[in-house]
């Protein structure tokens, strides 16, 4: 069964229509990547899944509905975009709140939660600055604990907008590779990006939008092509093979007169 | 030491100082009784002056100083958590100043002179209504910013109106006796103030402290808030009307008093790891605290000249925020 399946869903924000009928299903073990240029409706399609804002379709999370506020929480993380800390808490305590969804208002997070905690922090390498404020960190160092926090969350199916925005190769790297190790434990992760590269790499699959529409879903090099790239991005790409994996690199925008070209073919 | 054992610490100090500042609160006064009579009067059985003081006057008068603290300091900090905003306070929804106002439609008219109550239960109505209003311009669909917005709307009409009846008083005392009204007092309130305004404020606090564990996820905004479980409308909700029950029971019997819920929440903030829910309860009794201590110092600073407890909140209050934002600027965006 899939944890996410999404059939004919519209979204209009502010009367402009950002998502046009986008189906999708994501099964258990799937690394999918959401890709499209900027205003192709990648955020809104996740804050959309999750009931942030409203839509027109069918939406069902781990083959439910009519799942509230709470039960959602345990079954759908999310990482939104934004990145804004309201109060100089501790790492530790941010990391904490993925753990919300389980206990009661007054209740004192137990054993299991802690472990949970820890092993998110250990996977985002944070650990070290447990006890430091979260809003003291460095844009990269916060980013992590973010991550960790929605690791923490430990439901079966991730949303991730943009989360290696403002990570370091290393840490970008890691982070793709803890998402690929949930999906490989039998969960699921969806994670929009602009980096091509890392895409291609690292997720199973790839979802191409572009203003509303899904021009493009299967696996990365069946989605990546010179000729979707030229047409969708407006880039001339190099596109290779190097270490048992796909490798693709922008190297230059297309010129106008050429893109009208493609269009039309 | 743990975060949390720190933690009980900082509730046990800010017990321990409510509950010295309550008994002082208790034995001060212009009436020089001594500390040991006082308190031994309030349980005796003798109904002599000194036990018609202390339960009459000294023991109401207490009991509001802790209750309204406890309010604006519980209130304060909600607000701050809700709107993610170091600056917001009670007064921020609109329902101090249409408490105000009702009090000073019920002395204009004369209400209050007719029946002992009538000043009061005037200035909920007036809370109420400006929740209702607030509420509805909200709507279903409103987010915090409405909520604000109508706030800003709401208190600025109150003021005119207080203006109005000020500009329209028929005669110099009953414009006097609304601005000395307005300036927030707990001089001679009687057991029946504390008994019309605690259900208001006990259910108000039963609303904004539930709202603890919301408050934190709220930390990482309103989606990651959502996604982790929180229904932010029904925080909207508790926010909402638990301040206006509760801020408005307190100005209502008291009158507004400015700055407890901006400055308590900030203060206490570094003390509890900035958590937002771990901040209720200390800032409820900070809030406590710092009222009582304030109600004590106009009684020892100018006795007899009935020095309003407002007035001295703000004298305190603001010079000390100044230094507050002064040393955390560089942390402010």
């Amino acid at each position: 069964m899939s944890l996410l399946s999404v059939s004919g869903l519209c979204v209009s924000l502010g009367g402009r229509p950002v998502l046009k009928g986008v189906s999708l299903d994501v099964a258990p073990g799937e690394f999918v990547g959401l890709i499209g240029p900027n205003g192709a409706g990648k955020s809104t399609l996740l804050r959309a899944a999750l009931g942030l804002v409203r839509g027109d379709g069918r939406i069902l999370i781990n083959g439910n509905e009519t799942l509230s506020i709470r039960q959602r929480a345990r079954h759908a993380a999310y990482l939104p975009q934004e990145r804004d800390i309201a109060w100089p808490v501790s790492v530790e305590m941010l990391v904490s709140l993925g753990r919300a969804p389980y206990g009661t208002a007054f209740s004192r997070p137990d054993a299991e939660d802690m472990k949970a905690i820890d092993r998110a922090m250990q996977r985002m390498e944070i650990s070290a600055f447990r006890d430091r404020p979260a809003t003291e960190l460095s844009g990269g160092e916060k980013a992590r604990v973010l991550i960790a926090r929605v690791l923490a969350q430990e439901a079966p199916l991730l949303l991730a907008d943009e989360p290696t925005a403002g990570l370091d190769p290393s840490h970008q790297i890691a982070s793709m590779r803890v998402f690929a190790d949930l999906a490989s434990e039998g969960r699921a992760v969806v994670a929009s990006m602009h980096d091509l590269g890392l895409a291609a790499r690292w997720c199973s699959r790839l979802i191409l939008l572009d203003r509303g529409i899904i021009i493009a879903d299967g696996p990365p090099r069946a989605v990546l092509t010179a000729g979707r790239l030229r047409a969708i991005y407006g880039v001339e790409a190099y596109l290779g093979e190097a270490m048992g994996g796909m490798v693709i690199q922008p190297m230059d925008v297309v010129a106008a007169d050429a893109a009208d070209h493609e269009d039309k073919e | 030491m743990s975060d949390l054992a720190r933690y009980r610490l900082v509730l046990a100090v800010l017990a321990l100082a409510t509950l010295i500042l309550f008994l002082l609160s208790l034995t001060v006064g212009p009436a020089a009784i001594g500390f040991g009579d006082s308190l031994s009067a309030l349980f005796s059985e003798k109904r002599d002056a000194i036990a018609l003081i202390m339960r009459e006057i000294r023991l109401p008068r207490a009991l509001l100083g802790l209750m309204i603290g406890a309010t604006l300091g519980l209130s304060g900090a909600v607000l701050q958590g809700w709107l993610r905003n170091p600056l917001a306070e009670p007064g921020l929804l609109g329902v101090s100043a249409s408490a105000s106002l009702g009090a000073v439609i019920a002395i204009y008219s004369g209400l209050s002179a007719a029946f002992a109550l009538g000043l009061p239960l005037a200035a909920l109505a007036g809370a109420v209504l400006a929740v209702l209003v607030v509420q509805a311009m909200a709507g279903l669909r409103g987010g915090a910013l409405t909520i604000i917005l109508s706030g800003v709307a709401v208190s600025a009409f109150a003021g005119a109106m207080t203006s109005l009846a000020l500009n329209l008083s028929p005669n110099p005392f009953a414009a006097l006796e609304i601005m000395f009204w307005m300036l927030g007092s707990l001089t001679d309130r009687s057991m029946t103030h504390v008994w019309l305004a605690a259900p208001f404020m006990l259910a108000g606090w039963a609303m904004l402290a539930s709202l603890g564990r919301s408050l934190d996820a709220l930390t990482l905004g309103n989606d990651a808030a959502v996604s982790m479980g929180v229904d932010v409308r029904r925080v909207q909700f508790l926010a909402v009307f638990g301040t206006a029950a509760s801020v408005g029971a307190a100005t209502a019997v008291a009158g507004a008093i400015g700055f407890v819920g901006l400055v308590v929440p900030h203060v206490l903030r570094p003390l509890v790891g900035a958590r937002p829910s771990r901040l209720l309860p200390a800032s409820a009794l900070g809030g406590a605290s710092m009222l009582l201590a304030a109600d004590i110092l106009v009684r020892i600073i100018a006795p007899g000249r009935d020095l309003k407890l407002g007035v001295l909140t703000a004298i305190v209050g603001a010079p000390f925020f100044l230094w507050l934002v002064y040393r955390t600027r560089r942390q402010l965006p």
